[in-house]
């Protein structure tokens, strides 16, 4: 198992608190996204679990790529991942935060 | 308006929980952000889920209070931990305060997670004796079954513990599951690639006919909510009985004739030949709709 945070400035900081929200399933090629106001300033942190070692470098383009599509500010991430490919990932966050950002604060 | 129905065997707990009780009805216990995940999982590096594979709460079903529990099936097979275990011992054990109008276990699982075995051991007897203690006190527990995992091993005892058990086709349960029993007793025993037999043993419909399950409704949720909601409706019109020593002895004198009944048997088939399906082969094709119209006709 790997873990790692990664934090990316966004300068966008989601002005309501939302209750947390999680989406998929921890199993093998899926991943587990939790997303939860309470990151100070105007980051985003993604706090990742991997068993599978050694992909830091991709992890990084794919948050990289994510924050750019949702720069959503204050926010924290929690990834529990059994091996989901870049697009699953991609894909998954996506879910998670229109879900996150669907849920009345 | 018309609504699309919901595969119950495709959906994640989360959404057969959503979909089978009332909109927005659902408040969870323990929700995932708490964060109550398996020590164990963690300790030997394996991904732990932030729920541990089962969600936990309360929630309306037509308008009747229930508690409700889903296990992942896709998490682990929806194995039994020590934290799973735990939270559903604490919901049956809540309800013994907050008296429902019924349990709802959504159950999901091969059995006993192996990487905590002795821990999930426990708790597979304590669920046993949470069950029927809640039962004791007049609550009675469901378990709903409609899962790619069905109800093995632990949670196999545990459902059949339940007292309505709610099962569509491509639900299965059974104690050790067909792969085990293939592996130990060998290929001759149990041809655990021979798929219609393996529903022909522990599928849907074969529980049904038994009586195992004591509803078979179509894999969509919505088929699900319908049943569970005629069952919360009989139910509340005549309150359960406390199950006593002398109702669970007789059962098992009932069983025990079973299995003497159905000693050398080898299939499913005879069980349904008895129940007067006269034509085997169209029994698995048969419509959920005409299965329950035969069988009900059945005296």
């Amino acid at each position: 198992m790997e873990q790692f945070v990664m934090t990316f400035p966004v300068g966008n900081r989601q002005s309501e608190i939302h209750p947390p929200r999680v989406c998929g399933v921890v199993s093998s090629g899926n991943l587990e996204v939790l997303v939860e106001s309470g990151e100070p300033g105007d980051s985003c942190r993604i706090d990742v679990h991997t068993p599978a070692e050694g992909f830091r470098d991709i992890w990084n383009a794919v948050l990289g790529d994510f924050v750019e599509r949702h720069p959503v500010g204050g926010v924290n991430v929690t990834i529990n991942d059994a091996g989901a490919t870049p697009a699953v990932v991609s894909l998954r966050l996506d879910q998670a935060v229109e879900l996150f950002r669907s849920e009345k604060p | 308006m018309n609504v699309k129905p919901t595969c119950y065997f495709e959906a994640s707990a989360r959404t057969r929980i959503a979909k089978l009780v009332d909109p927005d009805s659902f408040s969870e216990l323990c929700p995932p952000h708490l964060r109550h995940s398996s020590p164990h999982l963690a300790r030997l590096n394996a991904p732990v889920a932030f729920d541990d594979g089962v969600m936990v709460g309360r929630a309306l079903l037509a308008g009747h209070p229930v508690l409700i529990a889903g296990q992942e099936g896709k998490f682990n097979g929806g194995a039994v931990g020590e934290v799973h275990g735990a939270k559903l011992c604490g919901l049956l054990e809540r309800a013994l305060s907050e008296r429902p109008a019924a349990v709802l276990l959504l159950v999901d699982s091969g059995g006993v997670r192996l990487h905590e075995a002795n821990a999930g051991l426990i708790a597979i007897s304590e669920l046993m004796r949470a069950v029927l203690r809640t039962e004791e006190a007049g609550i009675p527990v469901f378990a709903l079954i409609g899962g790619s995992c069905g109800a093995f091993g632990g949670m196999g005892i545990v459902t059949l513990l339940c007292t309505e058990v709610v099962i569509s086709e491509q639900g299965r349960i059974g104690l050790s599951g067909p792969e085990v029993i293939e592996t130990v007793k060998g290929v001759d025993e149990f041809d655990s690639r021979d798929r219609a037999l393996v529903w022909r043993i522990t599928g849907g419909k074969l529980r049904r006919v038994l009586g195992d399950a004591t509803r078979l409704v179509d894999d969509d949720i919505a088929s699900f909510r319908a049943a569970t909601a005629e069952l919360l409706g009989k139910h509340a019109e005549r309150r359960l009985p406390a199950s006593d020593l002398a109702a669970l002895t007789e059962e098992h004198e009932q069983l025990s004739a079973r299995a003497r009944r159905y000693d050398t048997a080898r299939d499913g088939r005879i069980v349904f030949e008895e129940a007067g399906f006269t034509e085997l082969e169209s029994v698995a094709l048969m419509p959920v709709d005409d299965f329950n119209r035969h069988l009900e006709g059945t005296p």
